[in-house]
């Protein structure tokens, strides 16, 4: 059975005045289907670096990386944007919705991008926001809600489309501790399914007990990888 | 996309509408500048374009444009009309003068002699009386705005006497001619008469006005003219051309408005530019999180350019319009500036600048959309 993500080897440097800067030291890291997998480690551990890399935004020195058995690295840049735009979901810190868009058109925007017209999109998210306790939102702009709320937006956003891997920075950052685990719960029952995968970088510990899997990383290393009993809700 | 693009535009209001009056701003500035310069340029010909039955003038070679003449004998009008290809040429007097009303009124006006027999070169259209009522002993026609200059306060009427130089005459009819350069009453005579309230020696006239012969060419005719007489002789095409050419070379005026037209155009494109910049700048994160989600940068450069165009649409049609209500109530409202419109050349050209605006306004910005770097999502 392929992974979802599998990442060999993967080297990340970037430039300074200092010169390269290495971020990444020969990554290895597998992410089974069905499960939801927390990038855990220090500020600076290259956790962001790596998710934005399995993410296909960002480009690496040597290594390989498989998303849903595709080598991104050999991707053209269009194909690699259609590869996002099928097949990843995206949820930010800062959620980083359209200010002028209600809660339904920015839930809608990952159909919009895949070239169906924005009231058609909109009304297609409508089932998921309700599913996320947001419909009676669904007119509301980013502005009317709260944090919490906006990030349920997100979690829709990031899902609207059924994408196979789900992508997550720091998801409860900007939300208290309820809001965050609440946050949580609604992600994990939204996103994890035996067909789906999820990784979360976080810093937050209130939130490990949602991982099936929790990958420690320190110095662009990986540390330790903790299995727990994996839960996938069908 | 677009939709979603337009959403964005709209959903800032503060820059949208600063986008707006700003491309608005610099469209009315640079439209109005350059239908005054034109119409202003305009007016140094009014007198030739006014004279419409010749399509060639004859002048002394040391004459540069319309408003200066050299006085020539009356052989050189029979040496003119003795080339082949003259259908006929007749006689021309432009003057300067000046006019007393009975109520004290002294005005500087511009006098015209038209051949008694034929009064070609009065202009066509008659706000009252009729062009034979410049037969009359004493008669002239005065153009509709000359007539308000000296009577002010009176409803247009005829039989009204005036001075000219100490002579008086008779206003027979009332003309509407074009506006002249300097905006002074136009007096058309016939020519002896005109000769006479001119002061001048019998047989001095301004200008040979000609017909070419039907089958010739009135540019090669006027050469032969030329040839043959040793005077200047031109199209009226080109006489106009040569009077617009040196009030271009020898006045302040394109200068003056081209410094104005250039300010609408630097300062419309400064406010937008920047405007338009900081839209896109204050807005990267969101392009960056379309770029992340999977829009690509030919779908991106399609919202940046579409709200880009929507703005610059709406900034010129708002400009323009006004333009376009300035011409069409201010003439109207100022007989002076009487016949002042906006040519289309300028709308289109007014066009083409506020596209040049708009081009560089978002050259910067889709620079940076393009550049942006997804990641830009995943730093707090």
């Amino acid at each position: 059975m392929t992974l979802a993500v599998r990442c060999r080897n993967v080297v990340k440097s970037f430039d300074s005045e200092a010169g390269p800067l290495r971020v990444l030291h020969g990554v290895d890291i597998d992410v089974p289907w069905g499960e939801m997998t927390m990038l855990v480690g220090p500020s600076g551990c290259g956790k962001t670096t790596l998710l934005s890399i399995v993410s296909g935004i960002l480009s690496f020195d040597s290594g390989a990386v498989e998303v849903d058995g595709h080598d991104v690295a050999r991707m053209s840049d269009s194909a690699r944007v259609a590869f996002r735009r099928a097949n990843l979901g995206f949820i930010f810190q800062q959620y980083n919705l359209l200010p002028a868009l209600t809660a339904a058109e920015n839930a809608a925007v990952p159909l919009v991008a895949a070239g169906i017209d924005l009231e058609t999109a909109a009304k297609k998210a409508m089932p998921l926001l309700e599913r996320l306790g947001m419909g009676e939102h669904a007119r509301k702009l980013p502005r009317q809600l709260s944090g919490g709320q906006q990030q349920r937006v997100a979690i829709a956003r990031a899902l609207v489309h059924e994408p196979k891997l789900v992508v997550c920075d720091e998801p409860t950052a900007a939300l208290d501790a309820t809001g965050g685990r609440n946050a949580m719960e609604l992600l994990r029952a939204a996103s994890v399914r035996a067909d789906r995968a999820t990784i979360v970088v976080t810093h937050d510990h209130r939130i490990f007990d949602f991982a099936d899997r929790i990958v420690r990383m320190e110095d662009g290393r990986i540390a330790a990888v903790e299995d727990k009993a994996p839960e996938i809700v069908p | 996309m677009g939709t979603v693009a337009l959403r964005m535009l709209f959903g800032d209001p503060g820059k949208y509408l600063g986008l707006v009056f700003g491309i608005a701003f610099a469209t009315l500035l640079m439209a109005q500048q350059a239908g005054l310069f034109i119409g202003i340029i305009g007016r140094t010909v009014s007198q030739i374009v006014d004279v419409r039955e010749a399509d060639m003038w004859v002048m002394d070679p040391r004459v540069k444009y319309s408003d200066v003449n050299e006085p020539m004998t009356d052989t050189q009008l029979y040496r003119v009309r003795s080339v082949e290809g003259v259908a006929w040429a007749l006689p021309f007097l432009r003057n300067m003068g000046t006019v007393r009303s009975p109520d004290g009124i002294l005005e500087q006006i511009l006098l015209i002699g038209v051949d008694d027999a034929t009064l070609a070169g009065v202009p066509p259209k008659f706000v009252l009386g009729d062009l034979d009522a410049l037969r009359a002993p004493d008669a002239i026609a005065i153009d509709k705005s000359g007539f308000m200059r000296l009577w002010p306060d009176a409803p247009l009427d005829l039989g009204r006497e005036v001075e000219i130089n100490d002579r008086r005459v008779r206003v027979a009819a009332i003309v509407d001619a074009s506006a002249p350069f300097a905006t002074s009453p136009v007096i058309f005579a016939r020519y002896s008469l005109a000769l006479n309230l001119a002061a001048q020696r019998r047989s001095q006239l301004s200008y040979v006005i000609a017909r070419a012969a039907a089958g010739h060419d009135a540019a090669e005719v006027a050469a032969r003219i030329a040839a043959e007489t040793g005077l200047q002789a031109t199209t009226s095409a080109g006489f106009a051309r040569m009077t617009v050419l040196y009030f271009l070379r020898n006045t302040g005026i394109p200068i003056n408005f081209g410094i104005t037209i250039a300010l609408g155009f630097i300062v419309g494109a400064a406010i937008v530019g920047q405007t338009f910049f900081l839209f896109v700048v204050e807005n990267l994160k969101q392009f960056g999180a379309l770029k992340a989600i999977g829009v690509g940068n030919l779908a991106i450069l399609r919202m940046v350019l579409l709200q880009a165009g929507v703005a610059a649409v709406t900034g010129y049609s708002l400009g323009i319009g006004m333009a376009a209500a300035f011409f069409h109530f201010v003439p109207r409202a100022n007989d002076a500036l009487r016949g002042l419109v906006l040519p289309w050349e300028v709308a289109a050209g007014v066009a083409a600048a506020v596209l040049a605006i708009i081009a560089v306004a978002s050259f910067a910005s889709v620079r940076r959309v393009l550049v942006v770097d997804p990641a830009i999502v995943f730093r707090g």
